[in-house]
């Protein structure tokens, strides 16, 4: 199998003991949920899909995408975005200018400015380009994390239990946006959460750590 | 602006040798002369070590360097506590607070300066008695350069406290103080005795360091020993620094017998420091076993009364000098002057504004090298997890640690060697050497504290960490930044020995011109000059909260701090 995300007998260790080990495929716009207790090493097995292992920790098998073994690729030579529970947009640049940092290169500045207001009027958030991003709602700065992850063109997503921060009427509202964008985009997600709900709204086989 | 990582990697190692190496190469440089050895020594001999043990004024001048360091250390240590232990929390205490920590970036010689107005028997605080007695000669007394150097332990404690207590302050959130104080108070302990019995022992240990800075500095210093310690015989530092500066170059040999001795005396101290230590642990277990309390409301009346008294003296010697640098004639005992002229400006204004800006220039170049060392070494801890342990904070105290006038002549083997003609750059090396350490302790800090999160949402992004320090980190850490180099420039602006010694005469700053007019007595020249230096060392804080201010001005998530 040639594309999407495969974890080839991922296995992470601290020393003599085995963190957590992992086997598994996700197709291009499959979302596989990762669930365990805090401290099962969930957030640990997503820095080693990203290249930023602590080096307490050993990794051994394979991390794939699209078919390429990603061992020998710096994290930002990766292509995958993360999403986090805090939408961490960068404080010192307004919303705009979040938007288009992961911008891929090519393009004029004013056909990349187009793309960021066109993903933003997709959001229901015109007019927000020269906002602080200080002055969002939870719930519109959320949106815009996403918008800016995927403007990125990732080829895979990772979310670091990223609906836990929001109010229960925004959770749902998101998860849909969430789950709907990155099936469109048709790239391999995997979720890591302690949320059963999470697991539930993404409809997608369920890893147990 | 790239920094490949090529750069990066060795940069600890680079700095780690700015730190060592010529606090090492000194003091081989320093030990050769005393033996009569190096370029311009006769051989190896101990007629230097001789000479000055038959200086007459030996023994008198070890013991001010002993008595002024230790006792300032003790008083501005303890002046601090019982600050933190009777007031912390309370309206009183930010007001305090907010009087003191300005006064952290007062040079020492400016303070020093002011504080001889306010003292000496002609200033302000003895026209008070004056006034109310009719007395219209000033007493005759010596008290500013008084033979025991207890006016120079005075202003050593004034300028001292402001440090240790901000460092006290960083401390109390490591040891949990909060937590701490409310289980010892709810098992019965007085507010200043819980403080003393449950907190300071972990808020000593975390400021371990800094206090053996302080006591090294008390008992080594040049500037602030020249203007208000005794003068036949001076501490031991202002002798060897005059010998050093003796037109007969012999005498340095002799400098370099006494800065060992200087040396000496200080590992003596320190070791005699750290027994303290043991003693004071030994009866603070013994105190609190006896379940004794403290006289509460005396000790926070005393802590609060000697703090204000401390903060009040250096700002009313500052006042002291900026009302000289504008009065026309000012006899004894008016409080003030008959009227306010701009002649002292006009006059001494012109050649204090040319060295003011070479002095700026020294300091900003030497704040420059050093903020970029400390930014490439965090980043290379970042990066490739160098975890900087507890040998490498001792490392970054070492420069501060042995005292300067032990290291700084032998680094004149190096003009020596390679000829004049390098002043400037080494005057700035000599300041990289101690902005150093002051510009990694205050960056340290927030550098590390950065959410860590922002740079893998920037690398999955697509983003380089070249990029994400350029276009992240450094953008949302500016504040920090530019406060840290603010307090790099305050401590360029206040170096008097390195700019004396290494500028071998041809370099002039604010802080040696200051503290040679100290020996004139031209009130109003030294009232020029002093306000000139503070505000030099003042002008880069007022920009480092200009700055992000401005360029933040829309931006509310990086306007908390």
């Amino acid at each position: 199998m040639d594309s999407g995300l495969v974890l080839d007998n991922v296995r992470i260790t601290e020393g003599a003991r085995t963190l957590l080990s992992v086997d598994a495929v996700i197709g291009p716009g499959q979302i596989v949920t990762l669930m365990g207790e805090s401290g099962a090493g969930k957030s640990t097995l997503l820095s080693c899909i990203m290249g930023h292992l602590p080096s307490i920790f050993r990794a051994s098998g394979r991390v794939l995408l699209d078919g390429v073994d990603l061992a020998d690729h710096a994290p930002e030579a990766r292509r995958i975005g993360i999403l986090y529970q805090d939408p961490l947009l960068f404080p010192h640049l307004d919303v705009a200018a979040n938007l288009g940092f992961g911008l891929p290169r090519g393009g004029s500045r004013g056909e990349r400015r187009a793309r960021v207001v066109a993903a933003l009027s997709d959001i229901g958030l015109d007019n927000f380009a020269d906002r602080d991003p200080a002055t969002l709602s939870g719930g519109q700065a959320a949106r815009i994390a996403l918008m800016r992850v995927l403007l990125s063109q990732p080829r895979a997503l990772l979310l670091d239990e990223p609906f836990s921060k929001l109010d229960a009427d925004r959770r749902d509202q998101m998860r849909r946006l969430v789950f709907d964008r990155a099936r469109a985009a048709a790239i391999p997600v995997l979720m890591v959460t302690h949320d059963a709900s999470d697991a539930a709204a993404a409809d997608g086989p369920i890893l147990r750590l | 602006m790239v920094s490949p990582t090529k750069v990066l990697r060795p940069l600890p190692l680079l700095t780690a040798g700015v730190l060592a190496g010529p606090v090492l190469l000194g003091l081989f440089g320093t030990l050769l002369p005393a033996f009569g050895l190096g370029p311009l020594g006769p051989g190896l001999r101990l007629s230097a070590f001789a000479a000055v043990r038959d200086w007459p004024g030996l023994v008198d001048a070890m013991a001010v360097s002993v008595t002024s360091g230790v006792l300032s250390t003790i008083g501005a240590l303890a002046i601090a506590s019982l600050i933190l232990a009777g007031w912390h929390g309370t309206a009183a205490f930010r007001w305090l607070e907010r009087l003191l920590s300005p006064l952290l970036a007062v040079p020492h010689a400016a303070a020093a300066l002011g504080l001889a107005f306010l003292v000496a028997p002609s200033g302000w605080l003895m026209r008070l008695p004056a006034l109310a007695l009719g007395w219209d000669v000033p007493p005759d007394l010596l008290i500013v350069q008084d033979r025991h150097g207890l006016t120079l332990t005075a202003g050593l404690i004034a300028k001292e406290l402001p440090f240790l207590l901000l460092m006290m302050l960083a401390a109390l959130g490591q040891v949990d103080q909060a937590r701490r104080m409310a289980v010892a108070r709810s098992l019965g302990a007085g507010r200043v005795a819980a403080w003393f019995k449950a907190v300071f022992p972990g808020v000593y240990a975390q400021v371990r360091l800094p206090v053996l800075v302080v006591l090294v500095y008390g008992m080594t210093n040049v500037d602030v020993a020249t203007i208000l310690g005794p003068n036949t015989p001076p501490s031991l530092s202002v002798q060897v620094t005059r010998w050093m500066l003796d037109p007969d170059l012999g005498q340095r040999s002799v400098a370099a017998a006494a800065a060992m001795v200087q040396g000496g005396l200080v590992l003596m101290v320190l070791a005699g420091w750290v027994g303290g230590e043991r003693v004071t642990a030994c009866l603070g277990r013994r105190w609190i076993w006896s379940g004794l309390s403290l006289p509460e409301g005396p000790a926070r009346g005393l802590g609060l009364i000697l703090a204000t008294v401390s903060a009040i003296a250096v700002l009313a010697g500052i006042a002291a000098l900026a009302l000289w640098s504008v009065a026309a004639g000012w006899r004894f005992p008016d409080l003030a002057p008959d009227a306010l002229t701009l002649r002292s400006w006009s006059r001494f204004g012109p050649e204090m504004t040319m060295v003011a800006a070479c002095t700026m220039e020294i300091a900003a170049l030497s704040t420059l090298i050093a903020v970029l060392l400390a930014i490439g070494c965090l980043e290379a801890e970042h990066r490739f997890g160098l975890s900087v342990g507890q040998r490498a904070l001792w490392l970054l105290y070492l420069p501060l640690l042995i005292p300067q006038v032990a290291f700084l002549p032998g680094l004149l083997l190096i003009p020596a060697t390679i000829g004049n003609g390098y002043e400037m750059p080494m005057v700035i090396f000599g300041h990289v050497i101690f902005v150093l350490p002051y510009v990694f302790l205050s960056l340290s800090g927030p550098f590390r504290a950065w959410d860590g999160r922002f740079a893998r949402v920037g690398a999955g992004l697509g983003a380089s960490p070249d990029r994400v320090l350029w276009s992240l980190r450094m953008p949302m850490l500016l504040a920090p930044v530019l406060t840290a180099a603010a307090v790099g420039m305050a401590v360029s602006v206040g170096q008097y020995l390195p700019t004396l010694l290494l500028g071998g005469g041809r370099v002039s700053t604010l802080a040696t011109e200051a503290v040679a007019l100290a020996a004139g007595g031209d009130r109003r020249a030294i009232g020029v000059w002093g306000l000139g230096q503070t505000a030099a060392a003042f002008g880069p804080f007022v920009l480092a909260l200009a700055i992000p201010a401005l360029v933040f001005r829309n931006r509310r998530g990086l306007r908390h701090g």
